[in-house]
């Protein structure tokens, strides 16, 4: 498989107020095309720091990414970002059915196939009858899923999704992640899918890349060896996901007690 | 219709009012409503409504036009820039301070006392400031999460501005437009003040002067009639092109 997504040596030291503060140090990961990768990390890991720079919303100080084979200095085409804060990301004076057509316009679509992405996008994430509705008038769960139906009719090469379900209840919550996974199958799209919950990383995710805490670094990458076809109940209560699970909390806490690989 | 008896009711009561205290009024001053009823068609004919109402309210639709166009365009400017507006915001509060009337005589030493130009400037000066400043707090005020939303998509700077910089500023321009409607009406009175001998202010100074009273009482109505027309026309636009935020803050307030 074809490397999509290459992160080589990425830092970011942000500077001001004449002191500067060492964000990522030293991030090196690849994802290959189609992959579905979780990040994990403590809180204050600079996971939210890592998504902006690789989104190429924020700067960086030193390494390298490419997307598809090309460097990565500004917000690149193949891209689309899922934000955590699914109401402030949807435009409130457009309705559900503008907010996903606004990219495609910019794009140079056409009319007819715009209507017919659209459609397309929220017919996979259920949300036919919303079309004309304003964000507003959605529960969080259904706003949230607008934003993934922007972003999927925007076809990126890379879905980014930054601890998207953070501020959704438990059980929406546990809809939107089968959501990610069906419709990782249905397009094939690649995702990398950044959340400080655990079980939510091992349940989502092919790959579980743990960050180590301040400046951050990778403290391992973990294999998830379960089996494609994913459930709330049977996955989340095999051995081999206990296993999994255990395994990255123990990671998790080295990270927050400070603890380094290699000693970097 | 509840809100119609509620809308119409205190100013049916005040007229009501007005017309029983002043029925048998014998002061020169204060004359009787009925006499200024019976005054109002015979003093606004077409002649003065062609050559002294309608000219000044094209004088405020214009100065009102050019401090709007202008208000936003510099508002979204100096709101998008630290750098501008570290630079402005010290000159901006020193003229905001300076109340519009006093730069009428500056004005017409340039533009003259007499015709338009002194009077559509002097409007458009006074209404510029409070449109000028809430665009700028608008805009310093567009939340990040939408700017990066913008970025991640690759809006470009025309859509930027367009879709998502002056759509999310729109209730703050609302605000200093509304504002400036109110202080527009104002100066259109006064512009004509000094030096003009047609307009409605002018008409209802000359009125005053020659001791017609009940027809300068009309002239005063006419002007609160407009004043609750305009009024009533911005709440109509405002009403239509903000449904939105109304909708959101309701949702944010019952969630």
């Amino acid at each position: 498989m074809t490397v999509i997504l290459d992160v080589n040596g990425l830092a970011k030291t942000y500077t001001g107020h004449g002191r500067s503060v060492e964000a990522v140090r030293d991030l090196t990961f690849q994802i290959r095309k189609g992959e579905l990768v979780c990040i994990v990390g403590p809180s204050g890991a600079g996971k939210t720091t890592l998504l902006r720079c690789i989104s190429g919303l924020l700067d960086t100080s030193g390494g390298r990414i490419s997307l598809d084979g090309t460097a990565v200095t500004g917000p690149p085409a193949g891209m689309a970002v899922v934000f955590q804060e699914y109401g402030r990301s949807l435009f409130p004076w457009l309705t559900v059915r503008q907010n996903i057509e606004l990219p495609l316009k910019e794009k140079g679509l056409g009319r007819s196939e715009r209507a017919a992405k659209i459609d397309a996008a929220l017919e996979a994430v259920g949300l036919r009858d919303s079309a004309d509705a304003h964000p507003w008038q959605l529960s969080g769960g259904m706003q949230q899923r607008v934003a993934i139906a922007r972003a999927v009719a925007y076809e990126p090469s890379v879905l980014l999704m930054d601890e998207p379900f953070a501020a959704v209840d438990a059980q929406t919550r546990a809809d939107l992640e089968d959501l990610v996974r069906r419709l990782w199958h249905q397009l094939g799209v690649t995702v990398l899918f950044v959340t400080h919950d655990i079980d939510e990383s091992v349940y989502l995710g092919q790959r579980v890349l743990v960050l180590s805490n301040r400046p951050t670094v990778i403290l391992e990458d973990v294999p998830v060896d379960l089996p494609d076809e994913r459930d709330q109940l049977g996955t989340r209560s095999s051995a081999a996901f206990t296993e999994i699970r255990t395994h990255v909390y123990e990671l998790v806490q080295k990270a927050k007690q400070g603890h380094r690989p290699g000693g970097r | 219709m509840k809100r119609v008896l509620l809308a119409l009711g205190l100013p049916v009561v005040l007229v009501a009012l007005w017309w029983v205290t002043s029925a048998g009024s014998t002061s020169f001053f204060w004359p009787p409503l009925s006499a200024i009823v019976e005054a109002f068609p015979q003093t606004w004919t077409a002649d003065p409504i062609l050559h002294d109402v309608l000219p000044s309210l094209a004088r405020l639709t214009l100065g009102y036009g050019i401090a709007l166009f202008a208000g936003v365009a510099l508002g979204t400017a100096v709101g998008s820039s630290p750098t501008l507006r570290a630079l402005f915001e010290p000159v901006l509060e020193f003229f905001r301070a300076l109340p519009p009337p006093v730069l009428i005589p500056v004005i017409a030493l340039f533009a003259g006392y007499t015709g338009w130009t002194a009077k559509v400037i002097t409007i458009a000066l006074g209404c510029l400031w409070p449109i000028l400043l809430n665009t700028v707090e608008g805009v310093r005020s567009v939340d990040e999460v939408l700017r990066d939303t913008a970025r991640s998509y690759r809006l470009g700077g025309l859509a930027t501005l367009h879709h998502v910089v002056l759509r999310a500023s729109s209730p703050r321009i609302a605000t200093g437009a509304r504002q400036a409607l109110s202080i527009g009406v104002i100066l259109m009175v006064i512009s004509e003040l000094f030096g003009a001998n047609r307009g409605l202010g002018a008409s209802i100074v000359q009125f005053q002067r020659g001791f017609a009273i009940p027809q300068m009482w009309t002239g005063i109505i006419l002007l609160g009639l407009i004043g609750v027309a305009l009024s009533g026309l911005f709440r109509l636009i405002e009403h239509r092109t903000l449904a939105w935020y109304r909708g959101l803050r309701q949702a944010e307030r019952g969630a």
